[in-house]
C-alpha cells in the first residue's frame, strides 16, 4: 500500500446513548489503535450512558424511530420488545467476537486510548466523577477537547 | 508479487509486507522484520506472542484479533500495546510471517 497519506490520530465523539449509536464509535476507536493510530473517545450528551456505571451494562437498541430495524414502530414500543431485540443483537455480536460495551470500553482503555466525558453534559445530567466508570480519564470542556484533538481528525457520531 | 529478503532468503510478501506463504518463515527472520516494524529488540514476551500467532494461524487459518490475543495468549491487552505500539495483531502477524488478520475488532 502506498504511504502517500496516513491518519495519525483520531478523536471520536459519541453523542448517542443507543446500542447502535455507541458501537460504531467503539469499533472505530479500537480499530484505530489496532492500526497504530492514536485515538481518543469523547462522550457527550446521551453518549455518557456508555461510561456511566449505572447504565453501561444496560444499553439498548432503539426499537422505535429506527426504520433500519424493519420493525413496525407500534410493535417496537411494546413492553419487553427493546430488551428482546437488544439481547438477540448482543448474542449475534458475541458470535462475531464483538465484546459487550463494558468489556469493549475496558479493552479500548487498555489499548492506550483516552476516554473523556463532556463537562456540559455531566453538569446537565447532574453526574460527577464517581458516577462514571474508572476508565474515564477526565471530565473536560469543549475547549480542552479541541486541545486534545489538535493535529488529528475529529469524527462525530 | 513483491518479495522481501530475510536471513538471506527471498520470500514472497504482499503489498504491505506480510508473508503470503507462512511456510517460508523461519525464526531467524523475526529480528529483522521486527526492526523494520520499529521494534529494536525482541524479548521473551514478544516471542510468546509471535509463537502464539503462528500456532493460531496453523490451527485456524487466520491470525487472532487483539481481543483473542488478550484473552488467550497470556499477554494482556495493555502489555500487547506496550510490546507492539503500532498495533499488536498487525505487527505480530508481520513478524510471525503470517498474513494480516482482517477482523474489525
Amino acid at each position: 500500500m502506498a504511504d502517500t497519506a496516513t491518519i495519525e490520530k483520531v478523536s471520536i465523539i459519541v453523542s448517542k446513548g443507543s446500542l447502535e449509536g455507541i458501537y460504531p464509535a467503539l469499533i472505530m476507536a479500537n480499530g484505530a489503535r489496532a492500526e497504530g493510530i492514536e485515538a481518543d473517545l469523547f462522550f457527550t450528551f446521551f453518549g455518557l450512558d456508555a461510561i456511566t456505571k449505572k447504565r453501561w451494562e444496560h444499553i439498548k437498541l432503539a426499537t422505535v424511530g429506527n426504520p433500519g430495524l424493519h420493525l413496525p414502530t407500534l410493535l417496537g414500543g411494546l413492553p419487553g420488545v427493546p430488551d428482546l431485540v437488544t439481547r438477540s443483537m448482543e448474542r449475534k455480536m458475541e458470535t462475531l467476537d464483538i465484546p459487550p460495551i463494558p468489556e469493549f470500553i475496558e479493552m479500548i482503555s487498555d489499548t492506550g486510548a483516552g476516554i473523556y466525558a463532556c463537562k456540559a453534559s455531566v453538569d446537565l445530567f447532574e453526574l460527577d466523577k464517581d458516577d462514571l466508570v474508572d476508565q474515564v480519564q477526565g471530565i473536560i470542556t469543549v475547549g480542552e477537547f479541541y486541545q486534545h484533538a489538535a493535529g488529528g481528525q475529529i469524527i462525530y457520531t | 508479487m513483491p518479495t522481501a529478503t530475510y536471513a538471506d532468503t527471498a520470500v514472497p510478501v504482499d503489498d504491505e509486507g506480510f508473508f503470503t506463504d507462512p511456510g517460508r518463515w523461519s525464526e531467524p527472520m523475526a529480528e529483522q522484520i521486527a526492526e523494520e516494524s520499529g521494534i529494536e529488540q525482541l524479548t521473551d514476551r514478544h516471542w510468546t506472542v509471535i509463537r502464539f500467532m503462528r500456532q493460531q494461524y496453523a490451527a485456524k487459518g487466520t491470525g487472532p484479533t487483539v481481543r483473542v490475543l488478550g484473552k488467550t495468549s497470556g499477554v494482556s491487552v495493555k502489555e500487547l500495546y506496550q510490546l507492539f505500539p503500532k498495533g499488536p495483531a498487525k505487527t505480530a502477524a508481520k513478524i510471525a510471517g503470517i498474513p494480516k488478520p482482517r477482523g474489525c475488532i
